[in-house]
């Protein structure tokens, strides 16, 4: 019943994407409003059709219908509802169906949210979107078909893979993701629409902005809830490998990282277009290589999914885009050209290139170091990969550097300032930065590396703080507020700019967490008997008992553990061991004690079957869980900067302020929201 | 109005200056991947590269021999020897064996090989096989370890 279901949904959205396609672009070019209208209802009734499919997928999962090839796949009668429900991205076919469903969403809220707009960017975007789409449905209707009816009809099925129904933040991490990563096709649509229809003159960055920090919110979030799921699970007391799949998932974030700021760059000086436009197809390619290399198992990773035909629809697909998009960007690039100029080295805007040139850097590293086992193994046959000391000591330098940039950017205004203006807002961050330096050394911090980013964190942390705080004073002065009042006025004023400030803060929170816990590290490993124990860092973790469990879709191996600290037993641990049905290895699931100051992690590695001794890993990581918290602070941030504000979108531009007008403190400027570029000295426009 | 000649020049001198960088940059990249290279061998290629496998990151896949395991659970110490066949490597580790760590099971391990012969591995990864096998009777886990369950202990 639900195969049917959910194989006709994809058929006719497939042929409904076609047509919307067509009429899309038809409707643009012969300014034929129908058809407009009529691609725009393709792109609802599409998201419909998609949201019947994924439905469908869950209810056949839920009520183990394993005559659909996907549920003899992932399902099994043993596996508790949550995770039977969060299998549906848990493989490739159930992934790319969740992807369609994204994908259709996204594109009936932007086209609703800008149906109205006159013109016709938003039918070339609308067209773009369907072009995207086409490219799932034919996964979804082909090689990738979840819906294929299978006979005879399997008893019973595997389950999901045992690392994917081992944590709750399965339901976390991959939705986010998707919602990131999909997330990335509204500005690269907008984007080509700008390109096709020529109306490239800024609207496409001020239609999709939201859309875009709400994307990047999603992946920052996704990429941290995933460190977070690997140290819950993998076991091994770290966050972040450099595998290929999370590097997949952090080099997006980098180009669209790079893109949120020097769009303003465009917004406000009428430069960088062509770079903006680049930037917005290179994060787009990003999302679309980091499925690539996901789902084709063309990399080996602990994400990889099993080998198949469908790599190589993503690399035609990577292709096509490549191409179709330098042929545009290159057809437009004399309409293209900058409008204004970078007046001075000491101001905004050349941070924000800075920042750019760091984060493109950052991303080719990455990029080098994740493909370069492919071009080994084609061109020498030799297999490799890249060790995680490549990317460590290649990427630890730009890292630091951003996170002084983080710090200098709010500091300075746009255009240009004196260096005594700079001092004044950089003199007590710089002073706060320098005394952490001393303060780390004399505490006995004796890694160099450590010290800087702790000292370049306190620096950013202060400059940050410090916009939020000076607004918030000179507001009291003017308007006789009390602090809180006037605070929630200054955020709520400029929304924009202290979301992007509270996201800086999430970021610094996150360096100095993973600066900490990866210098100070502290990790033994012995085998106990029972009422021994293990000490570790003014922690004792003592063995009091191993139990075992059978359950329907595992057996557990427990270890009961008493934490002492000073002699006091200060709390129990219940490491453990999972020995899943279809997989010979255990999976682990640590115990982890979280405190502000930081973490013991116990992982049980061996036991005696007796129940008389076991091997453990301790593990204390001083911070770590600041990471997860600086995580949802960036997150908060972007949701800062994306609530919509009580005034209309499209106001009165402001009076031009002339060039000649002396600078203005960066604290004082008025509202970025909606505020169209300042015409460039040259006076264009 | 067009664009100064001025300010052409100075865009051409920040092209350039972006230029360098990115070669500069580029060099570095291409210089440190080459030196932190994980190459995947087997146990007959690793001694087929001779006193070249000395000190070299390598991932080394193989079989358990039979029988060469060596598990000291009081110093975590773990001594086996790694064959493909034709060849074998032995293997010392600082860590626990896997759980379900056995006789002629698929493994592979990251480390160096060292002058004397032996491979220091640093990481132990058990080769998950592509085709399911259910396990053998008594190779069960709740049969295996259901000694450990409470209500059954004898």
């Amino acid at each position: 019943m639900m195969g049917p279901l959910g194989s006709s949904a994809l058929l006719v959205a497939l042929a409904l994407t076609v047509f919307g396609l067509c009429v899309s672009v038809l409707g643009a070019r012969q300014h034929r409003p129908q058809l407009i209208r009529a691609g725009y209802a393709a792109t609802y009734t599409n998201f419909g059709l998609l949201l019947i499919a994924n439905l469908a997928m869950v209810v056949a999962l839920v009520t183990h219908d394993f005559s659909i090839s996907y549920v003899a796949q992932v399902g099994s009668r043993s596996v508790p509802l949550f995770y039977t429900i969060i299998s549906l991205w848990g493989a490739l076919e159930g992934s790319i169906l969740f992807w369609g469903l994204v994908l259709t969403g996204y594109a009936a809220a932007v086209v609703w949210a800008n149906r109205h707009r006159p013109g016709t960017l938003v039918p070339y975007a609308a067209a773009t979107l369907f072009g995207i789409a086409a490219f799932f449905l034919i996964l979804l209707v082909g090689p990738a078909n979840p819906f294929h009816t299978l006979s005879p009809i399997p008893p019973d099925g595997p389950g999901p893979n045992p690392l994917l129904q081992n944590h709750p933040l399965m339901a976390v991490h991959p939705p986010f993701l998707y919602l990131g990563y999909v997330g990335m096709s509204v500005p690269f649509a907008f984007a080509i629409g700008a390109l096709l229809s020529g109306e490239h003159d800024d609207e496409w960055i001020r239609t999709t902005r939201r859309w875009t920090l709400a994307a990047w919110g999603f992946l920052s979030f996704a990429i941290v809830a995933g460190m977070w799921w690997s140290y819950e699970v993998l076991g091994w007391g770290g966050y972040w490998a450099w595998d290929p799949v999370e590097n997949a998932s952090f080099m997006p974030w980098l180009t669209a990282t790079a893109f949120i700021h020097s769009v303003m760059v465009e917004e406000r000086r009428g430069m960088l277009r062509v770079w903006n436009v680049s930037l917005v197809v290179a994060t787009f390619l990003l999302t679309v290589l980091g499925t690539f290399l996901t789902r084709s198992g063309i990399l080996s990773s602990v994400h990889a999914f099993t080998e198949g035909v469908v790599g190589y629809y993503f690399l035609a697909f990577i292709a096509v885009v490549l191409v179709l998009s330098l042929v545009l960007v290159a057809g437009r690039s004399a309409e293209l050209r900058s409008r204004g100029r970078l007046d001075s080295a000491l101001s905004r805007e050349s941070v924000f290139l800075l920042n750019n040139l760091v984060l493109t850097a950052f991303m080719f590293t990455v990029l080098l170091g994740t493909i370069f086992p492919l071009v080994a193994e084609a061109v020498r046959g030799a297999r490799v990969s890249v060790g995680a000391p490549f990317f460590n000591q290649m990427t630890l330098p730009l890292a630091t550097l951003l996170l002084l940039l983080v710090g200098i950017g709010p500091s300075l205004p746009w255009r240009s300032a004196t260096p005594e203006q700079a001092w004044r807002q950089l003199r007590l961050p710089t002073i706060v930065g320098i005394a952490t330096a001393i303060v780390s050394v004399a505490l006995g911090v004796r890694e160099p590396m450590a010290v800087i980013a702790f000292s370049f964190a306190a620096f950013s942390l202060l400059a940050n703080l410090q916009q939020f705080a000076r607004a918030t004073a000179s507001r009291m002065r003017l308007h006789q507020e009390a602090a809180p009042v006037a605070f929630a006025r200054v955020v709520g004023g400029n929304r924009r700019r202290y979301g992007g400030y509270t996201a800086h803060i999430g970021l610094i929170t996150v360096a100095v967490a993973i600066a900490a816990s990866s210098t100070f590290r502290y990790e033994r490993e012995a085998t106990v008997r029972r009422g021994e124990g293990v000490s570790l860092r003014g922690f004792t973790v003592v063995l009091d008992r191993l139990w075992g469990r059978d359950e329907p879709r595992r057996f557990v191996i427990g270890a009961d553990l008493s934490v002492q600290e000073s002699g006091r037993t200060v709390g129990h641990m219940t490491p453990r061991l999972n020995f899943y049905r279809q997989s010979e290895q255990p999976v682990a699931t640590p115990a982890v004690r979280s405190r502000p100051a930081g973490d013991l992690y116990v992982n049980l590695m061996a036991f005696e079957r007796d129940g008389s001794q076991a091997t453990l890993r301790v593990l204390v990581e001083p911070l770590v869980g600041w990471i997860w918290v600086g995580g949802a602070v960036v997150a908060l941030g972007a949701l800062i900067a994306i609530w919509p504000g009580a005034r209309a979108p499209l106001r009165a531009p402001r009076p031009v302020v002339p060039a000649a007008e002396p600078l203005r403190e960066p604290l004082d400027e008025d509202a970025d929201e909606g505020i169209p570029a300042e015409p460039a000295a040259e006076g264009a426009r | 109005m067009t664009m100064p000649t001025r300010s052409l020049s100075r865009r051409g001198a920040i092209v350039l200056g972006v230029v360098v960088i990115l070669a500069t940059f580029g060099y570095l990249v291409s210089g440190k991947i080459g030196s932190n290279l994980v190459y995947f061998l087997t146990p007959s290629e690793l001694l087929a590269r001779g006193t070249r496998a000395y000190g070299q990151s390598v991932r080394l896949g193989g079989q358990v021999t039979p029988g060469s395991v060596k598990w000291d659970a009081n110093n975590v110490d773990l001594r086996f020897t790694l064959q493909d066949g034709t060849s074998h490597v032995d293997v010392h580790s600082h860590g626990a064996p896997p759980q379900m760590f056995r006789d002629g099971m698929g493994v592979v391990v990251e480390g160096r090989y060292d002058a004397n012969g032996v491979f220091e591995a640093h990481n132990l990864l058990v080769k998950h096989s592509n085709e399911y096998r259910p396990p053998q009777p008594g190779e069960r886990p709740s049969e295996m370890y259901k000694t450990l369950i409470p209500d059954s202990r004898p």
